[in-house]
């Protein structure tokens, strides 16, 4: 399996705090990769430089196949990003939404139209595509912003926290979404709160205080913490005190 | 379930409605809380959670139905209520700039008191905070905000805490911390109305209201959410995951498949078919389809499993 993201030795430091310590990670092509970590371990540091917005203290990192520090526009362009906090423009109506995201991608106008069409019939969408996004629920939303962030076809996407606070379905319909786009051949590296979501993911790693603490499949990591579920693996290493006490 | 509750229920909510223009955010809710009880309100955003908290902190006025807190009506005796309630919004709502002392002495002179008189109550949560009591609340990470968050919704001693969303976005341990700081404050007496969107936490509260698009499904304590499952429920675990749900679902006799951690949900439409025959069919149906390496077992359906069913005939 070839490598869509290699990690080696990044290291992030703001003054003399490291936020991130030195992580190296591989992760292949078409794999769906789980990122965890507590609040303040670091992953957003380390999304950051993986996606060309921050430099590494030291270190590198290949990201579908482009050298951050070297390539980051190379990088961008091969990656697609979305959050619960920025993803569409509200203002927006779902077409425009598809327009805008294709053209900064550098999407002919042809594409944009025969990708958005594909888009709006996959998603259901095409009675509300004159509609502002602000209207919509939030998981049509989320599963829109989702599509979107693959237009360009990308060949690593980068999600984070894509579905907080939605509804137990739609979360569901979501990771099919998932899913389906990793048979494609894309590579999914996510974060999630939701620890029975983290099952859903071919490999995870959980980073605590800048470093990976542990790398491996749902099932390796159960085994390797002696843990009924990745709920309990994380407890026992974001906060080992906790997991002596309960 | 009616909203009846006895006198001395400390919230008592019938028939609320209320809309924002075309969108109906709250549509004929009734439910009652019982003293010192920790009572949840479980479901996803967009659901009406806020608007429910809105109105009982007396910052919204309803359209339809009527609500008490403390005994007292949520439109004419506001400024009764606001006195005696702690609210926690979803969104951060401390003063960025001031230090976390600050926030706090603020918070307790708009209710006439000081954090002296307070510290009794917020000790075991503020005293965990404390060493950065100096510090801007702007600066602080998201687990010491919720925690001063929280600091600030009890420093007046309230009798009743409203909680709208405080472990949204919260990392899983953190998360457990904070329940365990709320299950500590229910011992002392407080009774506690909490919001949330994981599902997973519903077993830290007496009783769950499920809520969803204005209304709410089902409430209940949470060990008998589960009950309100339509159907026997069968786990199934193999690989690979995307050709194993391809292949369930396109079994015949399938009412449900839905994705759960490691393993796959099943409900089967025939009710009270014999179980060992759903699992040898089911065996044999994947068989058939090269899934060889494969467990299935019944289990008992959980509140997430409730949830989406209540949620499916809400929809039809």
């Amino acid at each position: 399996m070839t490598s869509a993201i290699e990690v080696r030795g990044l290291t992030r430091r703001f003054g003399d705090f490291t936020a991130v310590d030195a992580i190296t990670v591989d992760v292949g092509e078409g794999e769906v990769f789980g990122f965890l970590g507590a609040n303040g371990a670091g992953k957003t540091t380390a999304i950051k430089m993986l996606i060309g917005l921050l430099e590494p203290t030291a270190g590198s990192a290949r990201v579908a196949g482009f050298d951050i520090l070297t390539r980051s526009e190379d990088v961008r362009r091969n990656i697609g990003y979305m959050s619960q906090r920025f993803s569409l423009y509200d203002d927006l109506t779902v077409r425009e939404n598809i327009t805008l995201y294709g053209g900064i991608y550098g999407l002919t106008d042809a594409e944009i139209r025969d990708r958005g069409d594909e888009m709006l019939d996959a998603l259901g969408l095409h009675g509300v595509r004159k509609s502002r996004v602000g209207t919509l629920p939030l998981g049509w939303k989320q599963k829109l912003a989702f599509s979107v962030a693959l237009v360009h076809r990308p060949k690593v996407v980068f999600l984070d926290e894509p579905t907080g606070g939605v509804d137990p379905v739609t979360r569901r319909q979501f990771w099919e979404m998932i899913y389906a786009a990793a048979a494609r051949g894309t590579t999914v590296f996510a974060t999630t709160h939701y620890m029975d979501e983290a099952e859903y993911c071919d490999r995870l790693s959980i980073m605590v205080d800048g470093r990976i603490a542990a790398l491996g499949t749902p099932q390796a990591l159960k085994a390797q913490f002696d843990s009924p579920s990745i709920d309990e693996v994380f407890v026992r290493l974001a906060r080992p005190s906790a997991a002596g006490a309960a | 379930m009616t909203g009846a509750g006895t006198d001395r229920s400390p919230v008592i909510v019938e028939g609320l409605g209320k809309s924002f223009g075309d969108v109906v955010a709250l549509r004929d809710v009734s439910f009652a809380v019982k003293p010192g009880e920790l009572f949840g309100l479980l479901g996803p955003d967009g659901g009406g959670k806020t608007t429910l908290f809105r109105i009982l902190t007396t910052l919204l006025v309803p359209d339809a139905g009527r609500a008490t807190v403390l005994g007292r009506d949520v439109v004419r005796d506001l400024w009764a209520i606001r006195r005696r309630v702690g609210y926690m919004p979803g969104r951060f709502s401390l003063y960025p700039d001031l230090s976390v002392e600050e926030n706090l002495a603020f918070f307790a002179s708009v209710f006439g008191t000081t954090i002296k008189k307070g510290y009794e109550l917020i000790a075991p949560i503020y005293r965990q905070i404390e060493p950065f009591k100096t510090r801007r609340a702007g600066a602080l990470s998201g687990g010491m905000k919720q925690k001063l968050a929280l600091s600030c919704a009890l420093v007046h001693r309230p009798e009743l805490l409203l909680l709208d969303e405080p472990t949204t976005g919260v990392d899983a341990v953190s998360r457990r911390e904070f329940w365990d700081l709320l299950g500590d404050l229910r011992a002392a007496g407080l009774t506690i109305v909490v919001s949330t969107p994981y599902m997973d936490e519903a077993d830290r509260c007496e009783r769950v209201a499920l809520v969803q698009k204005g209304r709410i499904l089902a409430i209940d304590e949470p060990g008998a959410i589960g009950k309100r499952f339509p159907r026997d429920l069968y786990a199934v675990h193999g690989l690979p995951r995307h050709a194993l749900i391809g292949a369930l679902r396109a079994f015949p006799h399938q009412a449900s498949v839905q994705p759960f951690g490691d393993t796959l949900h099943y409900s089967d439409v025939r009710v009270g078919y014999p179980s060992q025959r759903i699992v040898d069919e089911l065996l044999a149906w994947l068989g058939a389809r090269g899934i060889t390496d494969v467990w299935v077992r019944r289990i008992q359906p959980g509140i997430e499993d409730a949830f989406m069913a209540l949620m499916g005939e809400e929809a039809a």
